[in-house]
């Protein structure tokens, strides 16, 4: 396996896709490099407009560019984004339902050393509230891929998340994304790990430690879709397995697993154990610090759903 | 330069239309039982000019690919909207009569899904001058020559999105987007200059790189030779400081910080109802 830039691709993939259709436009909050922008900027360098650092502004003008016909693709932060011009992201652009699409990166805690004010662990529970936002969150490279795919093809707005850090391949050539859908990653029947973003790989080698060392078999689950979210196989997942555990690099209020404990409380067939940040703001350190400070790890993974599965 | 001139008889038409315009708002208030008046009655001159005399636009075809945009980023003043909407043939202007209703298209902030002729869904203040921004940078790109007018209360320029959106205007050098400010002096909780200090006010605009024209935006002459006569320069955004009376027609109402948003009813319904047919008598409307 080999570690890869969401950013770095993301950049590079939006330069392509600029080139097969010139409706998309890229716009930048004085952030080209770190959101890797800069990409389409350079290719398409008509079609890119840096704002300054003026989110608010930033995302009204892409809600005026939607209304015109052209596919702007808006790129900031996680924080900045969700907060800073939420107001605007509600009612400028999810209440008349407008083509806008967000690339945000940063999400979680991946700033790390940045500190608390760059970091996001309030957007999924933000934009998951928004009624006619599609939220999605990669795990790889390649689902990253395939997710800004589908959000051209869907008319609205849609919000990705990015991370900051380098992250492992786990789509093979199996996989295939849909909006809506879970991507299943592993069988089993013993528990279900129910994963978003880059939570995608430490959830995938706990099921496979689970099954060498303690021959437990863990579904995996990767939720990119937050919303729509996947409630036939979440349904189906807590029927079967009768354990799940969310693992997300977000506020364990609010986020994914708040949006499966919603469905499940209400099916009432199964138990589910929240991973995530533990409604705290964060202390100073690097992303694999913060990370296992929250217990954001494989070990914690494999504990968790063995001591779901010893119940 | 354009020809900026109207003719007497014209000038004529949009001064009977704005007496009808106000009629048809009293009683679409008066229906509803709530509503924003104040700012309503100070914009809706220079809707109707530009409704009725500026807009290139055809309200049987309201997406029509090469028309204007309007945007009323100051959305509570929607009745106005629907009403100079209703008059230039967009809707049926009984349906203005079901305004803030159960099941109307007409809510208290304008729906752009929901009522034809409305180009943006608006009622947050500070929002509305950043989509012109957007739809105007849309128009160069595309080498399209309409133009897009946007316009905002004075106490909604406290925004501070509103001056993010005047800087990157005048950055983009937008001569396609027209700014109207209707300053009719008043917001919510009273006057602009005692709740929170906007003036100089021309000069900010005009520090922001805008070429600003100041009228009194119940002059119908003034209105649309200056309207008219947009790019003020070119290669700049223009604005318009459109100097209006709070609740101008009714006098119970005009320049009190109270009409922002009080219902007319009661015995004000019968005042307004008296005073608007006043108008409509005194531009020839029952001759």
């Amino acid at each position: 396996m080999t570690k890869r830039s969401m950013r770095i691709e993301c950049g590079k993939y939006l330069a392509e896709l600029g080139t097969q259709n010139k409706n998309i436009i890229a716009l930048e909050g004085d952030l080209k490099d770190s959101t890797q922008s800069v990409q389409f900027g350079d290719a398409h360098p008509d079609r890119y407009f840096e704002v300054g650092v003026a989110e608010q502004n930033m995302v009204g003008i892409a809600a005026g560019l939607a209304l015109a016909g052209k596919i702007p693709f808006v790129h900031s932060f996680a924080c900045f984004i969700s907060m800073r011009s939420c107001e605007q992201v509600r009612t400028t652009v999810a209440y008349p339902k407008l083509n806008v699409k967000f690339i945000v990166s940063h999400g979680g805690i991946s700033t790390g050393t940045a500190g608390t004010t760059h970091h996001a662990i309030e957007d999924i529970a933000i934009l998951r509230s928004i009624p006619n936002m599609t939220l999605l969150v990669p795990g790889d490279v390649t689902e990253m891929r395939q997710i800004v795919k589908a959000s051209l093809q869907h008319y609205g707005p849609v919000y990705i998340r990015l991370c900051a850090g380098d992250v492992e391949d786990v789509y093979t050539n199996n996989e295939q994304f849909h909006i809506g859908k879970a991507t299943k990653l592993r069988d089993g029947d013993d528990a279900t790990i129910i994963t978003t973003g880059i939570m995608m790989y430490e959830g995938v080698c706990a099921s496979d430690i689970l099954k060498q060392k303690y021959g437990i078999n863990a579904r995996v689950l990767q939720m990119a879709s937050i919303k729509p979210i996947d409630l036939d196989t979440i349904k189906k997942a807590a029927t079967e397995t009768g354990k799940i555990v969310t693992v997300e690099e977000h506020n364990i209020i609010g986020g994914l697993g708040g949006a499966v404990c919603e469905i499940v409380a209400e099916l009432g067939n199964a138990s589910v154990k929240r991973m995530g940040i533990n409604d705290r703001f964060s202390d100073v350190g690097t992303s694999s610090h913060l990370m296992k400070i929250e217990g954001l790890t494989v070990d914690e993974i494999i504990n968790n759903v063995r001591s779901l599965v010893k119940n | 330069m354009a020809n900026t001139k109207i003719d007497g008889k014209k000038l004529k038409e949009l001064k009977k239309l704005s007496a009808e315009a106000r009629h048809a708002m009293v009683e679409a208030l008066i229906a509803a039982g709530c509503g924003h008046p104040g700012g309503a009655f100070s914009s809706i001159d220079v809707l109707i000019a530009l409704y009725f005399e500026i807009l290139k636009i055809d309200p049987k075809n309201p997406k029509w690919n090469e028309r204007d945009y309007f945007i009323l980023s100051k959305g509570h003043s929607s009745v106005a909207l629907y009403t100079a909407l209703a008059l230039r043939g967009f809707f049926d202007k009984e349906i203005l009569k079901t305004f803030r209703q159960d099941n109307s298209i007409l809510s208290g902030h304008p729906d752009m899904h929901k009522v034809p002729g409305v180009e943006m869904s608006t009622g947050s203040l500070g929002h509305g001058l950043s989509v012109g921004v957007g739809l105007a940078l849309a128009a160069k790109l595309d080498k399209k020559k309409h133009k897009i007018y946007v316009m905002m209360g004075d106490g909604e320029t406290q925004e501070g999105s509103i001056w993010e959106a005047a800087m990157s205007a005048a950055h983009y050098k937008l001569d396609n987007l027209i700014g109207i400010v209707d300053r009719n002096k008043i917001q919510i909780d009273g006057f602009t200059e005692d709740i929170m200090t906007l003036e100089p006010y021309k000069e900010k605009w005009s520090a922001f790189g805008w070429e600003v024209k100041e009228i009194n935006g119940h002059d119908m002459e003034e209105i649309v030779t200056t309207l008219k006569n947009v790019p003020f320069k070119p290669g700049k955004p223009s604005l318009i400081i459109s100097n209006t009376i709070k609740g101008k027609g009714l006098s119970f109402m005009e320049n009190k910080a109270e009409w922002h948003g009080k219902a007319v009813k009661d015995e004000y319904a019968e005042s307004a109802r008296a005073e608007a047919c006043k108008l409509l008598k005194e531009c020839g409307c029952y001759d």
